[in-house]
């Protein structure tokens, strides 16, 4: 982090279109190794801004995407939390997407990982500066000064005055020195732990938030392209007649594949867009164009015969992955028991409830766009290599993202919003149909796992072996990328939170033949799986109590430093696990046709545990309660936090419960949300989290680490109750549900 | 052809194809743009309004139904759906919110016919709207507390 330091007026202006008065604070902060800040001749270019203005308002200019977790909210209690603000008096705004506010990329559950810190600097900066200010209108000294509540008080004599009245003066105060300043005891907190209400509500209550399909420019038109059903599959001919005739249709083209550069971007899909003087239109002239494609080299594709391809492939040697150890084949031959078990994970799909969409003009030597984007500094870098334009003359707006999970940092629909602008010259939204979505996304990855376990005669894990055959995100920027990377077997495989001396980890070959990319916990969806479908298998070899197994598992209390600045400490995995057990009366007796099944996991370096009941009565599986507990370091907005568990509980749901895309002739079969089915209200169980105060801890991942433990706890509870095992994914394909 | 649309009491005379759905005269040409668009065939509840009274996905029905009928709206207002707005600021309901145009107006519906719902009541009501953030939980508690808080009002 750098200095926080003054904004200069002009620029504030420029940037934000905000007025300029009052105090304005900036500090650069360096989020992460994907880092991404210029430093234009060495000159200040604050990226994290506080504007404090003349009638107390606080405005707080937020550079990560909203879609759903909370950010804006947390991010503004951190700076109320140190200034002694008045919550009434803050609101967020968006930042542009550009260089200057550093990486704005939103995922990896990194946001408050990374921002929590100099948040609370520039807070605890300018409650300084008005204290100074107030010192200086009293003419007594600063520490006779404290702040409260949007007002600082003389301790003396309790004359209080208004933040916003001395704002003028306080505006002109040189910013203290970085060491001067005093962050507030975790004892102290007002705003950070507790539970807050998001910034948004009323905007989220009345329709009034501006989603990227909501966004309106003069003279827009509207578009929707005909992809290929074949990934990567190219446009042989096509009739427009019919679609040009369709009421309200304004112009038929083709748009050309755009092939991202190795190593990085998106690109995008091309096909044919009709371009229209409304949505509607747009849609119906798509329906009457009539296309005939080559389909190319995945038109073979077919997820079935591929999920047999891999599951005899994990059968046999696969390449060593680095941070196996000990000797897995001496373990199992002393060992008393061998257990061996093949996991499945299907394709899956986001599906935000905001289809992908964008909003572009081309404007010969410059580029606007509104979009909701995940990452938008990426897309701006996209667009600045495909359509040879210079950086700084491309703005984008991120818009509120109705919904992101991953598929929103794929900047490809920006990439045709705006080929089709500079085609039409005219301002052009794309909106992608709920079928464009799922047949055209960048897929969370199918996974096969074979897992082999050696028990002593005290039940005991004496090796383990894993060998997972799981097509690469990698894939999507290298052609034949067909091992998993170590990027992604770091994603609970090689970081396994068990203690295990004889381990062996195989890398399974697995090629890609649609887009992958990441979904809400990413890989960690295939190693929660197996990694908890398998200790569960264990437990039952060993006849063991399946948590005490666990516990047993995760071993003695230890550390792993790795090469980030949160190491794993198993007591904290532990406790997580005590306490859900505790929560959920693990060991109670349970009703005729109940299971309990427990899952623990490590991931964006936070810990979780997770125990569901479910009822299974006439092999139909509902979930009846998950009980699921966090620790995530220093929790910032609790009922935020609750609020995402929840959400996380959900989305797992819909995994165990429906999630599957399947392709045949190289084509998703998969079409809206009647065949992609997700967890409705009449299947949400009574979910109870909790959350470990570690208020000391760093804070850690919150969005993300909810999702991988419930396939396995809902597959495990099942077994529990009627002793059938599921060992592929989703339910639905076996009739339970 | 003109037609005329009555949304949250207010006339709309727009010139407009009578089979395009409500949804989009409703966002594209009238621009209220609260109610949202998310799979168009009926499967999730975004586009949700009321018509006459009557829970009706907009995405599913022409212009031509919405004629001479009144046509309400989350941009509009109503003695339940305040008190829904209340309980769903209160609970901290909403992620992403978007599908909660579509979950309110599901449950104003719902309490518009059902003065006191049950937990099944809710299910069988909210269960055309998808959320995929998952906000079930809080949806089903919300309308309780509206429940509540309208009957503390009284």
């Amino acid at each position: 982090m750098s200095k926080i330091q003054h904004v200069n007026r002009r620029d504030f202006v420029k940037l934000f279109g905000l007025a300029s008065g009052g105090i304005l604070l900036g500090c650069n902060i360096s989020s992460d190794k994907k880092e991404f800040i210029p430093q234009m001749d060495g000159a200040f270019a604050p990226n994290l801004f506080v504007q404090i203005q003349k009638d107390g308002n606080i405005i707080l200019l937020a550079a990560r995407s909203e879609m759903g977790q909370g950010i804006r909210t947390s991010l503004a209690s951190a700076i109320a939390e140190e200034l002694e603000a008045d919550w009434k008096y803050i609101t967020v705004k968006q930042a542009t997407g550009d260089a200057k506010y550093g990486n704005q990329n939103t995922d990896g559950s990194r946001s408050v990982r990374t921002m929590l810190a100099p948040m609370r600097k520039m807070g605890a900066t300018a409650k300084a500066m008005l204290i100074t200010a107030a010192a200086k209108k009293w003419a007594i000294p600063a520490s006779d000064c404290k702040a409260e509540n949007h007002f600082i008080i003389n301790t003396q004599n309790n004359d209080t005055v208004f933040f916003g009245d001395l704002v003028e003066e306080a505006s002109k105060v040189a910013i203290p020195a970085e060491d001067s300043i005093q962050l507030k005891k975790v004892e102290d907190f007002k705003f950070i732990g507790k539970t807050l209400k998001s910034v948004d509500l009323k905007d989220f209550t009345h329709g009034t938030a501006t989603y990227g399909i909501d966004v309106r420019i003069p003279n827009m038109k509207f578009a929707a392209i005909a992809r290929c059903p074949v990934t990567f599959g190219t446009l042989k001919s096509v009739d427009k007649t019919g679609a040009e005739k369709t009421a309200g249709v304004e112009k038929v083209i083709e748009i050309e594949r755009i092939v991202p550069p190795t190593g990085q971007f998106f690109g995008a899909l091309g096909g044919v867009a009709v371009i229209a003087n409304n949505t509607w239109s747009a849609f119906q002239g798509k329906l009457n164009l009539e296309i005939e494609w080559n389909y190319g080299e995945n038109h073979s594709f077919d997820t079935a015969e591929f999920k047999e391809k891999l599951t005899a492939r994990i059968q046999e040697k696969g390449k060593l992955v680095p941070g196996s150890r000990g000797d897995v084949k001496a373990a199992f031959k002393d060992a008393d028991k061998v257990v061996e078990a093949t996991y499945h994970v299907p394709f899956l799909v986001h599906s935000p409830m905001e289809v992908p969409n964008a909003t572009a003009w081309f404007q010969g030597d410059k580029i606007e766009v509104w979009a909701p984007l995940q990452d938008p500094q990426t897309a701006r870098a996209e667009l600045a290599h495909f359509f040879e334009i210079p950086l700084v003359n491309i703005t984008i707006n991120v818009t509120f993202l109705g919904g992101g999970f991953g598929r929103k940092s794929k900047s490809d629909f920006v990439v045709e919003a705006v080929a089709i602008s500079k085609k039409i010259n005219a301002p052009v939204q794309v909106v992608w149909t709920r079928e464009d979505d799922i047949k055209h996304s960048f897929y969370h990855a199918t996974s096969a796992q074979y897992l082999k376990g050696g028990l002593d005669k005290n039940g005991d894990v004496t090796g383990w072996m894993q060998r997972v055959a799981v097509p690469s995100i990698t894939s999507t920027f290298k052609p034949f990328s067909e091992y998993a990377a170590g990027f992604e077997l770091g994603m609970g495989f090689t970081n396994t939170p068990y203690n295990l001396t004889n381990f062996r980890l195989e890398n399974v070959k697995a090629e890609s033949n649609l887009r992958i990319g990441w979904m809400r916990s990413v890989v960690h969806i295939h190693s929660g799986f197996g990694n908890n479908s398998f200790v569960d298998e264990l437990a039952f070899a060993a006849k063991k109590d399946p948590v005490q197994f666990h516990l047993d598992l995760i071993g003695k209390d230890r550390i792993i430093e790795g090469k980030s600045a949160h190491p794993y400490n198993s007591k904290r995995m532990k406790a997580v696990l005590t306490t859900t057990a505790k929560n959920a009366d693990w060991g109670k007796t349970l009703p005729e046709g109940h299971g309990l099944g427990v899952a623990i996991h490590y991931s964006f370096y936070s810990y979780v545990a997770t125990i569901v009941e479910v009822s299974v009565k006439n092999e139909k599986v509902k979930v009846e309660n998950i009980w699921t507990t966090i620790d995530c370091g220093l929790s910032l907005n609790k009922d935020n936090i609750k609020n995402q568990l929840e959400g996380a509980a959900i989305f797992g749901m819909s995994i165990a419960l429906y999630g599957k895309i399947s392709a045949k002739e190289g084509a998703v079969e998969q079409h809206n949300f009647f065949d992609y089915k997700m967890t409705r209200m009449k299947d949400a169980p009574n979910i109870h989290v909790d959350i470990i105060d570690a208020m000391h801890e760093a804070p850690t991942g919150v969005g993300e680490p909810g999702v991988p433990v419930m396939a396995p706890a809902i597959c495990n509870a099942i077994f529990n109750a009627t002793g059938k095992r599921v060992r592929s994914l989703p339910l639905s394909d076996f009739g339970m549900v | 052809m003109n037609k005329t649309l009555s949304i949250n009491g207010k006339s709309y005379t727009i010139e407009v194809q009578e089979e395009m759905p409500l949804l989009w005269a409703i966002r594209d040409i009238i621009g209220l743009t609260g109610t949202k668009f998310g799979c168009g065939v009926s499967e999730c509840g975004a586009c949700s309004v009321l018509i006459d009274g009557k829970l009706t996905k907009s995405c599913s029905m022409p212009v031509s139904y919405g004629i001479g009928k009144e046509i309400f709206t989350i941009e509009g207002s109503s003695e339940n759906l305040e008190f829904l707005r209340e309980a769903w600021n209160d609970g901290n309901v909403p992620q992403c919110g978007y599908c909660q145009s579509g979950q309110l107006i599901a449950a104003t519906s719902l309490l518009d016919k059902t003065e006191n719902p049950t937990n099944e009541d809710i299910d069988k009501a909210m269960s055309n709207n998808i959320c995929r953030c998952g906000t079930y939980t809080r949806i089903r508690k919300a309308i309780h507390k509206a429940v509540a808080l309208k009957n503390e009002s009284i």
